[in-house]
Formats: structure tokens, sequence, C-alpha cells
């Protein structure tokens, strides 16, 4: 293909990934805008003078810092206690080889594609009768559950190629299952549980349904569902709707640049959901 | 030797089981066994579930607003599964064997971040964005139409039950497409690049190379992609949720905001979880199929 035939092709291509960057651009650019200059000039005009109301109004209204905070609590902590989960899991199906493994893999798996509607109310019932009902612990425990079905899937199918040799000598030296696995098996296995880390702290932000569900008060909402429901009620005007979209993304988009190794390593290890 | 000392420790592997065991019992096992028995009953969500058996089933079965919200399922499929994996295959084979090979890998990564961008967003963001940029007053969809002197074409997307269930179903698809690029340019890269150059040496053309060469070797990807996109498609709630409620007139509704509407706005606890039961009947039977077509391919390779 000769240069001036291939520019076409490459013209095509990068249009594509600007449309597909484009609707945020133009987010970025009303969140900025006055309500006057936004009623003066319409939605596709640059602004006229940077101006920062649009986000201080909407981050008071929500008190977005808290809710911010609420992500991140619950996020980490999911992050945390789901990969410990799993690997407790993997350990004993990837390298214990317990009996009935394939059974119990097979559970996980289930537990994984199973949709969470067919667990929503009873979650929010026994979440009531608990006493945990509005509150990020209950979050918390049932995203680690569910988040470290998908890890356990993964990770044993990553510890069953773990080299047996390593494990065997440990074992000759007198090391116990329990030294072996924080001694050897975590620290060889690191970049996979990192993987894990990330994905199961993004997932566990983006979700909506649940937390949706089991946390009604504005002091213990996600951003999630913070964005949603504020979204939901349709009171917020151009610019804060905009405002509203820009600091929604803005955590996420840090995330994914700040991680966008391991993100991409991740998915060609076969993080796939 | 080792199959002596092997078999010794390997019983006490059980214990670390035992943590996972009982929080799936609590978060997963449980709650799906109470959700099964509160489909065969008639609850408001407060006092005791009265007994019905299969009614909920049988009102089910003649519900023309489920089978209403099943339909637009599969128009999530389409949108969220089978269009994103054919422009994403195309996508991602350019940016692979083209942009890269021609342009360097750099320009071709930062495309395929441009791609992958909506993936990374809270998908209540990306329903904040889109609704007002498909409002009918002053959304800038319009606003575009207007000033490239289509003013004709101009719509309510969202409200009108014409077109409501269209603009969803492209919102979906710029949000799911960059899931099928990266794994599919992950996977581009375990092909043998003799197949390409031997295909281009032949005269073959980028179209043909593409048709004979990539998509054979993709095969894995494809249906990995194709599966889980699917059952994505099938539970997705947070987009129908922020952008239009199921709305204008039902247009939109899908069966997990019909049963997620059914058990918190209605009430009606019975009738909601036969919903999520048939739906994950449905969802755990695809995902079976899918899984052992997935096994029997590897196994054959």
């Amino acid at each position: 293909m000769t240069a001036a035939k291939r520019f076409p092709a490459l013209a095509l291509i990068v249009l594509g990934a600007a449309f597909m960057v484009l609707p945020l651009l133009i987010v970025l650019d009303n969140a900025l805008k006055s309500p006057a200059d936004y009623s003066a000039h319409g939605p596709l005009s640059l602004p006229h003078g940077i101006h920062l109301d649009s986000l201080k109004d909407f981050w008071n209204r929500v008190d977005f810092g808290r809710v911010l905070l609420n992500s991140v609590l619950i996020s980490g902590s999911v992050a945390v206690a789901g990969t410990a989960l799993s690997v407790l899991n993997a350990y004993a199906i990837g390298i214990g080889k317990v009996s009935g493994r394939s059974w119990v893999l097979g559970f996980f798996v289930l537990a994984n594609v199973l949709p969470q509607e067919a667990l929503v109310y009873p979650l929010y019932y026994l979440a009531k009768q608990a006493g945990l009902y509005d509150t990020r612990l209950s979050l918390v425990i049932v995203f680690t559950v569910i988040q470290a079905a998908f890890g356990t899937y993964l990770l044993s199918s990553v510890l069953a190629s773990f080299p047996r040799e390593v494990i065997e000598a440990a074992r000759i030296d007198g090391a116990n299952s329990w030294q072996v696995l924080w001694r050897i098996v975590v620290p060889v296995s690191r970049p996979t549980l990192g993987v894990l880390l990330v994905f199961f702290f993004v997932w566990t932000w983006n979700e909506f349904l649940l937390p949706l569900v089991m946390l009604p008060s504005n002091d213990n909402q996600t951003v999630s569902v913070a964005l949603g429901v504020l979204q939901g009620q349709r009171l917020m005007d151009a610019t804060m709707t905009n405002a509203a979209g820009l600091l929604g993304a803005l955590p996420a988009i840090a995330f994914f640049l700040l991680f966008q190794r391991t993100l991409t390593r991740g998915i060609a290890v076969g993080a796939v959901r | 030797m080792t199959k002596a000392r092997l078999r010794h420790p390997r019983n006490t592997y059980v214990l670390y089981l035992i943590p996972g065991a009982l929080a799936f019992l609590a978060v997963i096992a449980v709650p799906f066994a109470m959700n099964v028995y509160y489909s065969f009953t008639s609850w408001q969500g407060v006092g005791s579930p009265a007994w019905t058996g299969l009614d909920n089933y049988r009102t089910l079965m003649k519900d023309s607003q489920f089978w209403a919200s099943f339909r637009h399922s599969l128009s999530m499929v389409l949108a969220m599964a089978v269009i994103p994996t054919a422009i994403g295959l195309v996508v991602a084979a350019a940016l692979f064997d083209f942009v890269a090979r021609h342009y360097g890998t750099r320009l071709a990564s930062v495309l395929r971040a441009c791609f992958y961008l909506p993936q990374v967003l809270p998908v209540t963001v990306a329903g904040i964005v889109w609704s007002w940029i498909l409002a009918p007053e002053d959304g800038s969809l319009n606003d575009l139409l207007k000033a490239v002197g289509l003013g004709s074409l101009q719509q309510d997307w969202l409200g009108d039950p014409k077109f409501a269930l269209y603009s969803v179903m492209g919102v979906l698809v710029w949000v799911q497409l960059g899931f099928p690029v990266v794994i599919f340019m992950a996977g581009l890269q375990r092909i043998d690049p003799a197949l390409q150059e031997a295909a281009e040496l032949d005269g073959a053309s980028w179209w043909r190379r593409f048709w004979h060469v990539t998509l054979p070797q993709l095969r894995p990807e494809i249906s990995v992609v194709l599966l889980w996109c699917t059952i994505a498609a099938l539970k997705v709630f947070g987009a129908v949720y922020v952008l239009t409620k199921g709305g204008p007139a039902d247009a939109t509704d899908v069966p997990s905001y019909f049963s997620f509407a059914t058990f918190f706005e209605k009430t009606q606890v019975g009738y909601g979880s036969a919903i999520a039961t048939v739906m994950t009947l449905i969802i755990l039977a695809l995902a079976m199929v899918g899984l052992r077509f997935q096994t029997r391919a590897e196994e054959s390779q």
C-alpha cells in the first residue's frame, strides 16, 4: 500500500477513536461554562472563560468528598478481602488438589455468572434482619464474596500449574502448609494477585444495583449511586449535569492511567468477565 | 515416595476452603435458595410469605410485559455482544497490523486506550453524559443536527418510544466496544506473523487476509467475548436505570429492570423472585452451553 492509499484508512480509525472520546470532551467543555454562557451559546461552543462554580455547586450538593471516601473504602476493602479469600480457596483447589475440586470450582463459576437480581431481595432482607442494612460493611461482605468467585476461578487455574518441586522441597524442609502459602505461593503469584486487586477495585467501584438497594442514605452512598440517584431525580441543570459527569469520570480515568499496564496485562492473562 | 508424602498433607488443605465455603453459603447459596422459595409465594415483603405454588410462573408465561422485556434483552445482546464483536474485530485488526505497522505501536496503543475509555467509566457516568447529549431541548446531538442544517432530523431520542430502544442500544455499543478491541488485540499477538506475511506475498488484500487469516485464528477469543458479553447483556441494569428507567411506556424495559421495579416499586416480592429465577435459568443454561463449547474447542486444538 502506498502512503496516499493508506491515509484514508488511518483517518477513518482516528475518527472512530475520536468519536469514543468526544462525549467526554463535550462534558469537559460544558462543565467549565457558567449557566449564562451555556444558555447564550449552547452546548457546542467553547467556554468564554473558565468557570468552576458548577463543579463547586455539585461537589457541595452531594457532599462529593464523602461519597468519594465511601467508594474508596468499600472498593479498597473488597479488593483486599476478595483477593485474600480467592487465595485461600485457590490454594486448596489448585495446589491442595482437594477431592471433588472440579465440583467446587464449578460452583464458583456458577456463583460468578448468577445475576444479582436473584440475590438482591434476600440480601436486602437478611441485611435488615442482621442490622447491617444501610452500612458500608454489608456491601463489603457481599462484594468480597461475589468478586472472590471470579478470583477463585482465575487463581485456581494459575496455581494448578505452580511448580510442584518447589512446594515439595519446602515441605521436606519442614514447612507446614500455611508457611508454604505465605512464604512461597503468595510472593511468587504477586503479579496475578496485583491484577485481581486492581480488577476487584474497579468492578466494585462501578457496581450499581446492590449499592443502590443496600445504601439508601446519602451518607453511605458510593459515587455510582449518588450520580445515578441524582440523575433519576432530574433536578440538575445542564452545567451541573456536566459537572457531575466530569467529577464522576475523573477518578475512573485517573485510576485507568495509573494502572493501565496492570489492566491490559490482566485482560491478556484471561481476566475476562 | 512423593505420592506417600503428598497423600498425608493433602487432607489439611480442605481447611483452607472453610472460610470461603461459609461466606458463599451466607451470601450466595442461602439468598439464592430464599429467592427460589419466594418465587413460589405471594409476599409483599412484610408478614410471612403465602405459598401459591406455580401461580407466579403461570402469570409470568402470560405476562406480555415480561415477554416484551425479554425481547428487549435480545436487542441488548445485539448491542452489547454481536455489534461490538463485529466492529471490535475490524478495529483490533486495523490497529494491530495496519496502524502499529505503518505508524508505530505508540499511536496504536493511544488509539486502543481511546476505544477502551468508556469501559472504565462507571455506567452511571456514561448514562448521565449520554442522557444529556440525547436530550430533546438543547441536547448536543440535536444542536449538532441543527448546526449542519439537518434540523428536521431532531428527535426526543430517549423520550420517544419509537427511538428510545435504539438510542439505548447505541449508547451500549459505545460502552462495550473497548472490551472486544482489547481482547482481540491481545489475541492477535499470539498469531504467527509468518501467516500474514505469506498471505501478503501472495498478493492478498487487507480484507482478504482479515477474512481468511485473522478471523479463523481468533476463534477462541471470539467465542469468549461473545459468551461473556451476551451474559453481561442479559444482566444489563445500570444503563437502563439511568438512561430511561425502562420507559417511555416500557419501550426499553429489560428483565433485570422489570424484576427490580417489581421488588422495590410494586413490592410484589414473589413475582419479582419468579422473574429473577427465570432470568437465572436462562443465563445459567447459556453459560453451560458456552463453557462446554469452549472446552471442546480447547481440547480439539
